[in-house]
């Protein structure tokens, strides 16, 4: 509650805010001038090819990658400061990789436990019977000890999405969750992510799953080469594209 | 039993002088072996834990931003990586001796605050120390930086994230690594002999000095205790290893 009267940030501006983000890696420029509004409880797809500088995106909202020029504003506060408190952007903004990125040497229920007891330092028990509940939300209920390197990776993803969850973030990012799974595992990733969305949780998803995105989306953005190309929800989105790169993209994939 | 061993041996090293195994028989010099071996274990048991603590800040010093920490790092290793151990110890003892303190207990003897047992200790933990400073880096350097970001976008601290994700990771990566060292380092303990320190080495010389018909016996005996005593090590190691082993990761 703190943070909110602090920042005087009101649900109805929007919880993520980007504007015209700039962000190179070297000669190389990713973004070039992103700007767009997410507001709560919105799930937003972020769609294009490979390199177009999605996932630079998606990760310069929780300041994993800083960016050079612009602003992001998530719950009123700007995350291109010099002195961030990461801490606090933290808290608010959970992150989901491709590659899961699990601990490899804690059990399923100790990587949930994790952040919660030394980050938020809250008790232990209390903790655990969060952890314990997220992993049986996240349907992997038995698999409380297992080690990361045990499961399969749609399983280990879950674990990473309820690790995540164990935050109580106000926004999830998505990173090409389903990237690197097995088609038959996408499903069960895909499902908790609906889950998620249903509940009011405010998502921002990297997606190569165009039928999912068309499917829980509020909105869609199209990015090739650092700029956004053309969005809108996807109702229109996929019927009604207009940019022939847009078209083409949707040809491939569709 | 006992009796009938002592007299076994006493009569060996009369038929046989070379083969004076006087430690078996008299019980001043079993004394002697006695103390020196307690030493060693000493020496050992301290050096290993201050080199692997060595080890353990220093992998974490390498990663300060500041570069000044960093190049202060890389000099320690440099010069105790370097230099022969041999010769640390008779500077440590021998030329920085001079400058520290002394105390007199009795009023006439002036003692240094540091003794010669205790420059052993610091010297080899310190020339230990600097191969583990690098056995944990590249134990850390093999962890992914992904492991790292996920725990970074967890909001945990860089000492966090260093003591709950990244030490434990690279230690199962170093352990074998560290082993090989530590090993090194038990048996670097006889150089301590250079300045003195009464452990099994220096015990044994002292009696094959006294008695000469009993060198070939002490150098035996040299032995036996090195390859039980490395061996324990390396059974308690290899047992470490595999508690630490995690299911499904790693080989």
């Amino acid at each position: 509650m703190n943070a909110i009267v602090e920042t005087a940030w009101d649900p109805s501006q929007p919880i993520v805010a980007l504007r015209d983000v700039h962000k190179s890696f070297g000669k190389l420029e990713v973004l070039k001038g992103i700007s767009f509004d997410v507001m709560k409880g919105e799930v937003v797809c972020i769609i294009g090819p490979s390199g177009s500088g999605k996932s630079t995106l998606i990760r310069c909202v929780n300041a994993l990658t800083p960016f050079d020029a612009g602003s992001i504003k998530v719950e009123g506060q700007e995350v291109n400061v010099a002195h961030l408190d990461k801490l606090a952007l933290r808290k608010k903004v959970g992150i989901v990789f491709q590659q899961y990125n699990l601990f490899p040497h804690k059990t399923a229920l100790e990587n949930v436990m994790m952040a919660p007891v030394l980050v938020l330092k809250e008790p232990k028990d209390e903790v655990e019977a969060r952890a314990r509940a997220l992993i049986r939300k996240v349907r992997l209920e038995g698999k409380e000890d297992s080690y990361p390197g045990e499961l399969s990776g749609g399983q280990q993803q879950r674990v990473a999405i309820a690790r995540s969850l164990a935050m109580r973030p106000d926004i999830m990012l998505f990173d090409e969750v389903t990237a690197a799974l097995d088609p038959e595992t996408v499903k069960e990733v895909l499902v908790t992510i609906r889950e998620l969305a249903a509940e009011g949780m405010t998502c921002m998803l990297v997606t190569h799953e165009m039928g999912f995105a068309r499917e829980i989306a509020n909105h869609i953005y199209f990015t090739d080469r650092g700029v956004i190309v053309e969005h809108g929800p996807p109702a229109t989105f996929f019927t009604e594209a207009k940019d022939p790169r847009t078209r083409e993209f949707l040809s491939q994939i569709l | 039993m006992l009796q009938s061993i002592q007299d076994y041996f006493r009569a060996l090293a009369e038929t046989h002088p070379h083969w004076n195994f006087i430690y078996l028989y008299d019980p001043v010099q079993a004394a002697r072996i006695g103390e020196g071996l307690v030493m060693t274990l000493e020496l050992s048991v301290l050096c290993v834990l201050f080199s692997v603590v060595i080890g353990v800040v220093g992998a974490w010093l390498q990663g300060s931003h500041l570069t000044w920490v960093r190049r202060f790092v890389q000099g320690y290793i440099q010069f105790f990586r370097n230099t022969p151990p041999l010769i640390q110890l008779l500077f440590f003892y021998f030329a920085l001796g001079q400058f520290t303190p002394t105390y007199s207990p009795d009023g006439w003897l002036e003692v240094p605050v540091i003794s010669n047992v205790g420059w052993a200790v610091i010297s080899l933990s310190f020339f230990a120390g600097a191969f583990n400073v690098e056995i944990f880096r590249a134990g850390i350097e093999a962890v992914p930086e992904s492991t790292v970001e996920a725990a970074d976008s967890l909001g945990m601290s860089r000492l966090q994230i260093y003591r709950y994700v990244l030490l434990p990771l690279a230690f199962r990566v170093s352990l074998p690594a560290l082993n090989n060292n530590l090993v090194n380092l038990v048996k670097t303990t006889t150089q301590a002999i250079v300045i003195a320190v009464p452990e099994l080495l220096y015990q044994l010389v002292s009696i094959y000095n006294d008695y000469s018909t009993a060198q070939n016996a002490c150098m035996v005996l040299m032995f036996v205790v090195y390859v039980v005593l490395v061996g324990i090590l390396v059974m308690g190691m290899s047992r470490w290893e595999r508690r630490l082993r995690i299911p499904g990761y790693g080989g």
